[in-house]
């Protein structure tokens, strides 16, 4: 008796998923290739504080700064212009792959027909296929077709941030209360009238920062695609590395990190003014 | 024949036999109450007749149609001409009471003339004079969240108003306010239903504010009609095998908002 009740029943699980969570990281580690002495090798110490030490001061000279200037506009322009254009394919691909809008949920305390469902599955395939492949993989593709330069990395976010929106804003939409909407579709209202006035208030918010949120990926991707030569700060940031200018790399990182926090505060600022 | 029941059973999901074989006629025009013990089908039946609810057996008539062997597009059409007001009546917190409102006859209007009225509203007479009959008229452009639940009931309420439909239906319309405002509110609704020959049919649970605003009475019990008399001859013998017996349940949970965490990648 005494022992039964000293004894937590969590206890034996808990020790278990630790142990199986440490088994399944060593191999992980192993395959990784994971060797962090490498980092303390003398000479590899010496050659990263050689570079590193350049960063300071960060290059300010007129030209560059005119350079960087309108680098940071291309990176802006090639992620809003990404962004806008997945938003075209993932609204509404995103209508048709959720369940917020089915009729026959709403006569049906909320499970939609057979049929909508086998309908809702080639959508959310082409979601899955659009954001399966890396956004870099599809900057690769596009530099060879269309060539160096900035239409390459709107192409690719284009598309792999479609996929990833439409996943996310139909599930954000099957989250929320759906009831107001089922109420509006049993007075006789539209699928997407429906949409609009019992689902798109309680959504609101959260579209928005995540939105906003994925604007700010973008940027960082528009960065890492500008390594394979779409443009941008990332074309710029390789640049300089290739020539060791640890200046001109600190001002450029400087910048990435002030439009990351920007991004922050903008989604900062609409989430209140929505709440 | 404005609504037209026979033989309807209703069966739900988790296996509860909700309305057993009913037959109901109301005609063009009725007000009629259904009263009976929690659980007796009340709502099961109203949303059944709002073509909520698809009946297993039995035949639905609604305004000279039967609802469920129509095509979808024609069902939406007829349900337009249908009102169900909710006894919690779901409204986006954020909303405003206007669009709330307003939202009523978004089954009537065009996609166009519906998502211009969510940015613009484009009938603010038109809500407030429903709003007005209601004594809510001050709320015009506050939000659902600001509002308590028997506010919420009457926002609800002057939504059916202005949707002005042929057949309406009241589930607990009432519940959550006080006995003065709630017979003031039966009131309205009644007035509203006579001024435009509207066939008027609403549960209640206050069985003395049932006889006093309505003529006909239902009693409703295990899914099936105990009696369905004049108001002027329903007397207590009845009343009490109606409620006879009644186990002592405790009420439902709440409903909790869904709040789902999304993971994002």
């Amino acid at each position: 008796m005494l022992s039964r009740d000293t004894r937590d029943p969590a206890a034996r699980p808990r020790l278990l998923l630790s142990l199986l969570a440490i088994a399944l990281l060593w191999p992980g580690m192993r395959l990784s290739e994971l060797d962090l002495s490498v980092l303390l090798a003398s000479d590899n110490r010496g050659e990263m504080g050689r570079f590193v030490a350049t960063f300071w001061p960060p290059a300010h000279g007129a030209e560059f700064l005119e350079l960087l200037w309108q680098a940071t506009l291309q990176t802006l322009a090639i992620a809003t212009a990404g962004m806008a254009l997945a938003l075209l394919l993932a609204i509404p691909a995103s209508l048709l792959a959720s369940r917020a809008l089915s009729l026959s949920a709403a006569s049906r305390a909320g499970r939609p027909s057979q049929w909508g469902q086998l309908l809702r599955w080639p959508v959310r395939g082409v979601l899955i296929f659009l954001r399966s492949v890396p956004e870099i993989v599809w900057a690769l593709l596009f530099v060879r077709a269309v060539g160096l330069g900035p239409t390459a990395g709107v192409l690719a976010i284009a598309i792999t941030y479609s996929g990833m929106l439409g996943k996310v804003y139909a599930e954000i939409f099957e989250s929320v209360d759906q009831r107001p909407a089922h109420a509006l579709l049993q007075a006789g209202s539209g699928r997407l009238a429906a949409f609009s006035y019992g689902i798109l208030p309680n959504v609101a918010a959260e579209l928005l920062s995540y939105t906003v949120y994925r604007w700010e990926c973008a940027i960082r991707a528009s960065v890492v695609m500008g390594f394979v030569g779409a443009g941008g700060l990332g074309q710029q940031i390789d640049l300089s590395m290739r020539m060791f200018a640890g200046g001109e790399v600190a001002s450029l990182l400087l910048t990435f990190l002030v439009l990351v926090l920007f991004a922050d505060q903008l989604s900062r600022l609409l989430r209140w003014r929505l709440a | 024949m404005s609504l037209h029941l026979t033989r309807v059973s209703l069966t739900h999901a988790n296996g509860v036999q909700a309305l057993r074989s009913l037959d109901l006629h109301i005609d063009a025009g009725e007000q009629v109450a259904i009263i009976g013990p929690s659980g007796a089908g009340k709502s099961s039946l109203l949303n059944v007749l709002a073509t909520g609810l698809r009946p297993g057996n039995g035949e639905l008539q609604v305004l000279g149609e039967q609802p469920w062997h129509l095509s979808a597009r024609q069902r939406q059409r007829l349900r337009a001409r249908i009102g169900l007001v909710h006894q919690a009546p779901p409204l986006p917190p954020r909303q405003r009471v206007i669009t709330a409102v307003l939202a009523g006859k978004i089954g009537q209007w065009g996609l166009g003339k519906s998502l211009l009225n969510l940015v613009h509203p484009l009938d603010v007479p038109g809500a407030r004079a429903a709003l007005a009959r209601l004594d809510l008229h001050d709320k015009l452009f506050t939000q659902c969240q600001q509002l308590s639940g028997g506010q919420l009931q009457r926002v609800g309420i002057a939504r059916v108003l202005y949707q002005a439909p042929e057949v309406l239906l009241a589930d607990e319309p009432v519940s959550a306010m006080d006995p003065v405002l709630a017979g003031h509110t039966l009131k309205v609704l009644c007035e509203h239903a006579r001024e435009h020959a509207v066939t008027l049919v609403a549960s209640l649970h206050a069985v003395d504010l049932a006889l006093a605003h309505f003529s006909r009475i239902i009693g409703l019990r295990d899914g099936q009609i105990l009696f369905d008399l004049p108001a002027s001859a329903v007397d207590r013998e009845q009343l009490d095998a109606l409620y006879a017996n009644e186990q002592l349940q405790p009420s439902p949970p709440p409903v909790l908002p869904l709040s789902v965490q999304i993971p994002r990648c």
